[in-house]
């Protein structure tokens, strides 16, 4: 019980939020639901990345040069990974650019079609000339 | 032994060049007739100045490159592909001199493309008797089925477009079963090259693995020899007029398969895997079925060219029959039976299509009558019946004389039973045609007068060549002693 | 200059992407030329580039100098030399002929287009050059969005194709990444290299068997490997022509570079093919795929539809070569690359032509006059058509030559009949088209009287290189094979 809460939580609660976001991309009917259900996925995933660059009682990953004086030695465990914070942060903007251009479609969409509902959208795109 | 030589490189390449300058000279009949003619004179040029070599041994060589990692693109002049080869291009000279006669006297659409495409299936026709290996043979092979596509849909009728797309459906399957066949001797035999006596001398190969090959490439070959049951897409392409009928369809396309019959039984397996893993018995048994087959749905055919199309099934099964038979003298009948049957049959359908274009008919319930206003082109017919019935002076005797030599020495009577069999219902569906035409009483033919000089002199040509080589076998080009050297080394030390 | 190369080959097209819409602004007519000259200098570099592995070996190039595993390493070896190749070659012949289309088909978009375009490619090239895990993500989603934008502006349901392609490539592309997640934990490294080198000690690790899953089904979405293709035939169905034409021969192709390179490389020959079966369920995913896409390839009335669904069962004979798991069954894989790279790109900008010259690209309506009107390029459709059936001596036929090889050589004849089967199911689709192209006319009058109307020479000219070229590769492909190809299957595989 103590490693769910020490730490393993993390990973149950992303998992869940990982689950939630595929139902909502393969169930949910309106475009914007499911654009939101990949945001769900993709900050699941971010998360899971950031929760495991934790350590036992370790601190921010900036390094304290204001502190003891003469102390040269820097032990890296006292400070949390640094590396998959910087690269979440990546892929944060990743995602958001993926969601600018989404939107910009569903914009496109909706001009055109008038719905965002998928179910019609297929039966419209289906009756159309190629 | 072998030499290096560009020829055989230059004569495929002729009628290969040949093709773009017909299509450049669509507008001017006549520029476009002399590039066919011309190529096919060069072409036949190039192949006999080969021929004096071939005899005394030699065998001429080009190697073009390396086409897969491990294997070439190569041309090899053996005497069985000098055989094919001389065939090829001597009647392609013959048969220039009749297309450009006939497309004038049926005003023939298209003819630009049919000349261009004549020119690349002739091409392809000498790749593959000149190829040094399998990987070689398979490419000409193929550029064949698609050179030959345009002529069967030529009319573009709907009946003919049907014809192209069976014609297809079975050249196309038989292509990939070669590619696989050749792919997995490939890495079994370690070599593709076309050896006398087979390839598998030294390697351990189990009986399903030399079973499997034989089924992939034996099948392969054997669509385009028309062997039942793969042979449906031959009649249907008849719709195709009767020039590429009779080249292409009597010498060029199923004479390709046969080779490729020959090549594969002798050159890659060999006499001694043959009979060792039981590979001749199945072959024979398809062979001797198609030759009876082809010769009763002859018989039941009113079309004339129908007809003819099912007594070529029939005839060209004499040849798998031979190679079936693992013997010498077979062999040699076999080679034989090529060069006999090309010109007796291309006879036949210049024949056909000489009353096609000149009287109108083109069924044999049509011709009462008709050999006496075109007495020379019937007599051409009548000679060439004579020879596929297998009676002298005419060539067909001799090829089928061999055949049955070799059946008898090797005990194999059932064949021999075959080959009469057929002789005899040969002469009934040729027979009764020559009977109609000049013995049957009628007058519808009345002034008609001969056919076109362009369209009868060809003919008569090739039935004057059955006589002569009927009488004198190693005349001139000496096939004989070609088809024996052939034989010889095929079966080596062994047969 | 030259231990610059690996940095050079995207370096190159993003700089020209940068500066695209500033040019743009200046003068709208000179963005094309941009592109160009930046596609035609990526090419010339990655030439070079692919020159100077094959003579020296692998190169690698160190952002900034910063050592691996904390800097990102680019690398130049033979198999993404070819690859980086083969993109900027196909790539310059196609954008040749994309003025043409896009003029016809998006007036007026060119600043916008051409800016995504080399936006795409500097993605494509960046995918492949990179020696990074994560970095291979960022370039991934980089051409995936530009190629979402270049798909979206097509017909009326383009943007609805391009979201759903949205949808299923940012959701792969998050499954990657996950993937990704579990790989660093076990290993600490994001580096290729060094990865492959650590990997070896946990292979009875639950977690990497999730991990190489994971990014297996992410890149398999890339790739459009069955099931996951479905986004591919709406997508290059409703994108513009010029879209199409070069997404087609090179889009998929990327993907096929990154499952090569995660497979082979990374993770390595044993544990894909003993271990862990995944090499045998990629080959089985994509014999169905092959089936499956040219089936429906046959059932299609439109012609870019038709080619769309040809291009899953062609994605499919590459991943059957890496699945086969022997050196020639790889090298019969990315022959099949370049092959058809050529081929598809041939055909789709045939089938752009048609567009731009008649106002659609139905089947239906294709006959003899549509051949008169454009001869040239319906003689390159035959070409690419004949290769893609396999007629020797295109190039065609030497990738199922290859490929058969390996799959005789496991003894996987089932594999073997894959191949054949499906030669001839695309004889009986391309043969639909040759037939009504060369044969159906309605009468010889109103055939003679129809004029030549053949495509601009900026169109024309890519197609008839393109045809030509199927026709080099196959009869040059022993070439390719010693000279570049033999380089790439790593001891071991």
């Amino acid at each position: 019980m103590a490693e769910f809460w020490d730490g393993g939580y993390a990973y149950y609660a992303t998992a869940l939020l990982l689950v939630i976001g595929l139902y909502a991309i393969l169930v949910k009917r309106n475009l914007v639901k499911k654009l939101i259900g990949l945001n769900i996925v993709q900050a699941a995933i971010i998360l899971m990345w950031v929760a495991s660059a934790t350590r036992p009682d370790a601190t921010v990953p900036v390094l304290d040069t204001h502190g003891e004086q003469g102390k040269q030695v820097v032990d890296a465990t006292d400070y949390l990974n640094p590396l998959p914070h910087t690269l979440m942060l990546t892929a944060i903007v990743v995602g958001v650019a993926t969601t600018g251009v989404a939107f910009a479609l569903l914009i496109s969409i909706y001009r055109r079609y008038g719905t965002l509902d998928e179910a019609e959208l297929l039966e419209q795109m289906r009756g159309e000339p190629q | 032994m072998t030499y290096d030589s560009a020829i055989p490189l230059l004569a495929v390449l002729v009628s290969l060049a040949a093709v773009p300058l017909v299509l450049v000279s669509s507008r001017w009949p006549r520029v476009r007739e002399s590039w066919t003619i011309g190529a096919a004179l060069v072409m036949f040029g190039l192949v006999i100045s080969l021929l004096p070599r071939v005899l005394d041994g030699r065998i001429p060589e080009t190697r073009i490159g390396e086409l897969v990692p491990g294997f070439d693109l190569a041309l090899r002049v053996d005497p069985l592909g000098m055989v094919f080869a001389i065939v090829a291009s001597t009647l392609w000279v013959l048969t220039s001199f009749y297309s450009i006669g006939y497309v004038r006297a049926a005003h023939e659409r298209h003819q630009t493309r049919f000349f261009a495409a004549f020119a690349l299936c002739l091409s392809s026709t000498i790749g593959v008797a000149f190829s040094a290996n399998l990987i070689t043979f398979i490419v000409f092979y193929e550029i064949l089925t698609i050179a030959t596509y345009p002529l069967v849909v030529h009319k573009q009728t709907p009946e003919a477009i049907a014809a192209g797309r069976k014609y297809l459906a079975y050249t196309l399957t038989a292509g990939v079963a070669l590619l696989a066949g050749a792919v997995w001797l490939s890495q079994t035999a370690g070599t593709l090259d076309f050896t006398p006596g087979g390839v598998f001398g030294d390697v351990e190969a189990g009986s399903g693995t030399v079973r499997g090959l034989f089924a992939l490439l034996i099948g392969g070959v054997a669509v385009k020899a028309a062997v039942v049951p793969f042979h449906a897409w031959l009649p249907a392409a008849m719709v195709a007029p009767t020039p590429v009928s009779a080249l292409l369809h009597a010498v060029a396309v199923v004479k390709s398969g046969v080779f490729g019959v020959l090549r594969v039984t002798g050159f890659v397996f060999g006499p001694t895997v043959m009979e060792d893993y039981g590979l001749a018995l199945p072959l024979a048994i398809a062979a001797g079925t198609t030759i009876v087959f082809g010769s009763l749905a002859a018989l039941a055919q009113d079309d004339l060219k129908r007809r003819l199309a099912y007594s070529t099934i029939s005839h060209l099964s004499y040849i798998v029959l031979a190679a079936a038979l693992l013997h010498p003298d077979a062999f040699v009948g076999g080679i034989l039976h090529i060069t006999t049957h090309a010109t007796m049959k291309i006879t036949l359908f210049f024949v056909a299509g000489a009353i096609y274009v000149h009287a109108h008919r083109d069924r044999v319930s049509e011709l009462d009558g008709i050999g006496r206003e075109m007495p020379w082109t019937m007599g051409a017919f009548t000679l060439a019946s004579i020879g596929l019935a297998g009676l002298p002076p005419v060539n067909g005797f001799e090829s089928k004389w061999f055949i049955g030599a070799g059946a008898a020495a090797s005990g194999q009577y059932l064949a021999l039973v075959v080959l009469l069999l057929s002789g005899v219902l040969n002469a009934a569906y040729l027979l009764p045609i020559i009977h109609r035409a000049f013995l049957r009483p009628s007058t519808q033919y009345e002034g008609l007068g001969e056919a076109p000089a362009l369209v009868r002199v060809p003919l008569m040509v090739t039935a004057a060549i059955s006589l002569v080589f009927g009488l004198f076998p190693n005349a001139i080009v000496r096939f004989y002693d070609l088809a024996r050297m052939s034989a010889d080394a095929v079966f080596g030390g062994a047969g | 200059m030259t231990p610059h190369l690996p940095l050079l080959i995207p370096l190159v097209l993003l700089v020209a992407a940068l500066l695209a819409p500033l040019v743009g602004i200046v003068r709208y007519t000179w963005v094309y030329r941009l592109a160009l000259v930046a596609v035609a200098v990526d090419a010339g570099v990655a030439l070079w580039g692919l020159a100077e592995v094959v003579d020296g070996g692998t190169m690698t190039y160190r952002l900034a100098g910063w050592q691996p595993p904390i800097g990102i390493e680019f690398v130049l070896d033979p198999l993404s030399a070819f690859f980086s190749a083969v993109i900027a070659t196909v790539a310059l012949i196609v954008m040749v002929g994309a003025r043409a289309m896009v003029v016809e088909e998006l007036p007026r978009k060119e600043v916008p287009f051409f800016t995504t375009v080399l936006l795409m490619l500097a993605g494509f090239q960046g995918i492949v050059l990179t020696g990074d895990l994560f970095n291979l993500f960022v370039f991934l989603e980089i051409a995936a969005l530009a190629g979402y934008a270049l798909v979206a502006v097509g017909e009326r349901a383009s943007p609805l194709a391009a979201f759903r392609y949205l949808l299923v490539g940012a959701t792969g592309a998050s499954l990657y990444l996950l993937g990704l997640w579990f790989i660093y934990n076990l290993t600490g490294s994001l580096n290729m290299r060094d990865v492959a080198a650590i990997l070896p000690g946990s292979w009875d690790n639950p977690a990497l068997a999730i991990g190489l899953s994971l990014m297996i089904v992410g890149i398999g979405v890339k790739m459009a490997l069955f099931p996951l293709h479905g986004w591919l035939p709406d997508a290059y169905t409703q994108a513009p022509s010029a879209t199409t034409a070069l997404m087609a021969p090179i889009g998929t192709k990327v993907g096929a570079y990154v499952l090569i390179r995660l497979l082979v490389f990374v993770f390595g020959g044993p544990l894909v093919t003993d271990e862990l079966p995944v090499a045998d369920v990629v080959m089985w995913l994509s014999a169905i795929g092959i089936i499956y896409g040219s089936i429906l390839a046959i059932a299609q009335r439109e012609l870019k539809r038709m080619l769309a669904y040809s291009s899953v069962a062609q994605v499919g004979y590459i991943g059957l070569g890496i699945g086969l798991a022997n050196p020639v069954a790889l090298i019969g894989a990315v022959l099949h690359v370049v092959n058809h790279a050529v081929m598809k790109g041939a055909l789709f900008l045939v089938a752009g032509t048609m567009r731009a010259r008649l106002g659609h690209s139905d089947i239906g309506r294709i006959d003899a006059a549509v051949t008169r009107k454009l001869p040239w390029t319906m003689a390159a459709f035959t070409v690419a058509a004949l290769s893609m059936i396999g007629i020797p001596p295109t190039a065609g036929f030497f990738s199922k030559w290859y490929l058969t090889s390996g799959a005789v050589d496991r003894g996987l004849w089932i594999m073997v009949v894959v191949i054949m089967v499906s030669s001839l199911l695309n004889a009986v689709y391309f043969f639909r088209v040759l037939e009504r192209g060369y044969l159906r006319h309605d009468d010889d009058e109103s055939l003679d009287a129809v004029v030549r109307d053949e495509a601009p020479p900026a169109m024309l000219a890519p197609t008839i290189v393109l045809a030509v070229g199927i026709l080099a590769l196959g009869v040059f492909n022993a070439v390719l094979v010693n000279g570049v190809l033999d380089l790439i299957p790593p001891a071991g595989w």
